[in-house]
């Protein structure tokens, strides 16, 4: 079922994680997403690998929803991992046909299986802990300074958030449509690829109607209540920075010079 | 008469093995006649909606069987498909559903998808427009330039063009004005009386219930809390508003004056029915000439 989608779903929580400054979590986890394709030996690899575990745990949601968010992505990871399991360069230790396994290839494997699993679990951690709302708040309030070159921000966000917000409407939408149509006696698993790609136009064009439907609803009710943009516009909750935020830049500034100073003074694995 | 359709401890669980699982139908069972026209009530989320997906195969019990005609629809399910013919579904809103160039075209979308063409389909369209009151002007319109009841009729013509053996209809009159209430439940029963086929009409309205049910089916907490002629099981009046649920207005009126020691009977459905029986009351009694 489309439902059972868990990659960007939020657990609320009050975790450390959950109590942190959007902000903080927001540049945290972009610079460590950075950071894992800053390394290149298995001294680096092992604290981002550190990093990750620590943080999914402090996170406190069952690794559970971590597998679900992980088995979408697996057949990515196996083909990456095999192609570059093949293409390393140096002496082959294995050799059939035009296949051939070295060191090279084996190391690079490892490199991006490890890379892309700790990307996964990195963004699901980062959305799994921080609801939509602070999310787009903190993303407005990091963007601020485009303002000066008259940048919309504020359209942007509001765009961000009233996306975020249907996502989860949208897909109940299309599960109704596909209920009724498929009473109506619709097939919609059978047949060759252009059969099923026009099976799909009974579902589509309800839900494209009713997108629109919902877009008009809610530009109404967003006129009722006087909305009219981003200047001069007041917050109900103010993000503000506290101590917390403080020991987390400098645990940041630590790892990046641990993965950094691997990077520099040990020979690199791949 | 003999049954066509059977449920035998039917059960439905939600999310089955993860900390949400919540059993929606529970152990139900029952029979409904060929013919009959039964109405479905409970409070929201009592399970009704489960209760009625299940039986066109929408959704597979998690438990239980369900029996069309005698024969399980799942022995085969590859052949889940044909039961959906058989046992048609109108939702909740379905204008939401149509999608076709013509309000023709959609009608006949279900009917072409069961496999009738040429006249056959052709027929089989205007006679399910005719049902539903839909005007043969109408049928070269677009969909979405019909009114918002039009479009319920043009869908639940969708359904009816199929031709099933049972027909169910998940709140049809929810959302429509007065009048166009009206006009779809009496064509409704227009349309039972007419084909004689089995109908299921899932409703909150218990007026529209007590005027169109031959029998009504109540759903409690996912339980089946009663199955009887429509006038015994508005007679309990007091056990159904234990559960959240009410009597029509006139029935509750009616039982109030009986309860001041008013000679009148024990459920009185209608305010026709009231209308009648008050007068000839007061006939008797020498009120009125």
């Amino acid at each position: 079922m489309v439902r059972d989608v868990a990659f960007g779903q939020y657990f609320p929580g009050s975790s450390l994680l959950h109590k942190l400054d959007p902000r903080t979590k927001l540049i945290g986890f972009i610079a460590l997403i950075a950071l894992i394709f800053c390394t290149f030996n298995y001294p680096a690899l092992a604290i981002i690998v550190g990093v990750t575990a620590f943080l999914l745990l402090s996170g406190g949601i069952p690794f559970k929803f971590y597998l679900k968010s992980l088995k979408v992505i697996l057949i990515v990871v196996l083909i990456t991992s095999l192609l570059n399991l093949f293409y390393g360069s140096g002496e082959p230790i294995w050799q059939w046909w035009i296949l051939k396994l070295t060191w090279n290839g084996i190391h690079r494997a490892i490199f991006v299986t490890v890379r892309i699993v700790c990307l996964i679990l990195l963004s699901s951690c980062l959305t799994f802990t921080t609801s939509p709302t602070e999310l787009t708040d903190a993303i407005e309030r990091l963007m601020k300074p485009l303002n000066t070159i008259h940048f919309p921000v504020h359209e942007i966000a509001m765009m961000m958030s009233l996306a975020l917000r249907f996502v989860p409407t949208l897909l109940e939408e299309t599960d109704k449509i596909m209920q009724a149509q498929k009473a109506r006696g619709a097939d919609l698993d059978s047949g060759n690829f252009i059969r099923r790609a026009r099976a799909l136009v009974p579902i589509l064009i309800p839900l494209f109607v009713s997108a629109f439907r919902r877009a008009y609803d809610i530009a109404t009710a967003m006129e009722c209540r006087c909305y009219r943009g981003g200047t001069g516009r007041t917050r109900m909750k103010t993000l503000r920075m506290s101590g917390r935020d403080a020991a987390c830049f400098v645990a940041l500034a630590l790892i990046i010079g641990g993965v950094v100073l691997c990077d520099i003074f040990l020979k690199a694995a791949i | 008469m003999s049954a066509i359709l059977e449920l035998k401890n039917l059960s439905f669980v939600y999310g089955a093995g993860t900390p949400f699982e919540k059993k929606a139908v529970d152990d139900v069972s029952l029979s409904i006649e060929q013919g009959e026209l039964i109405g479905i009530i409970g409070h929201t989320g009592s399970g009704k909606s489960t209760l009625v997906q299940m039986l066109n195969g929408l959704m597979k019990p998690s438990q239980g069987q369900v029996l069309l005609g005698g024969k399980n629809i799942w022995e085969n399910p590859k052949k889940i498909r044909d039961i959906r013919f058989r046992v048609g579904m109108v939702f909740q809103y379905p204008e939401y559903q149509l999608f076709e160039e013509t309000v023709y075209k959609d009608i006949a979308f279900g009917a072409a998808n069961k496999g009738l063409t040429g006249d056959e389909l052709d027929h089989a369209v205007r006679r399910a427009a005719e049902f539903t009151g839909l005007r043969p002007d109408m049928l070269e319109k677009s969909p979405f330039d019909l009114s918002g009841g039009e479009k319920r009729r043009a869908a639940i013509a969708g359904v009816i063009a199929m031709n099933p053996e049972v027909l169910i209809l998940d709140e049809p009159t929810a959302g429509l004005d007065p009048m166009g209430r009206e006009l779809l439940l009496s064509q409704i029963i227009h349309y039972h009386k007419e084909k004689g086929n089995t109908v299921l009409l899932v409703s909150h309205s218990m007026e529209d219930i007590a005027r169109v049910a031959d029998r009504v089916l109540v759903m409690n907490r996912s339980h089946l809390f009663m199955l009887d002629r429509t006038r015994e099981v508005f007679a309990h009046g007091d056990e159904l508003e234990k559960i959240g649920l009410r009597v029509p207005q006139v029935t509750k009126i009616m039982q109030a004056l009986r309860e001041q020691g008013i000679d009148l009977p024990d459920s009185v459905l209608t305010v026709d029915e009231a209308f009648d029986t008050l007068s000839s009351l007061l006939q008797r009694e020498g009120k009125i000439w």
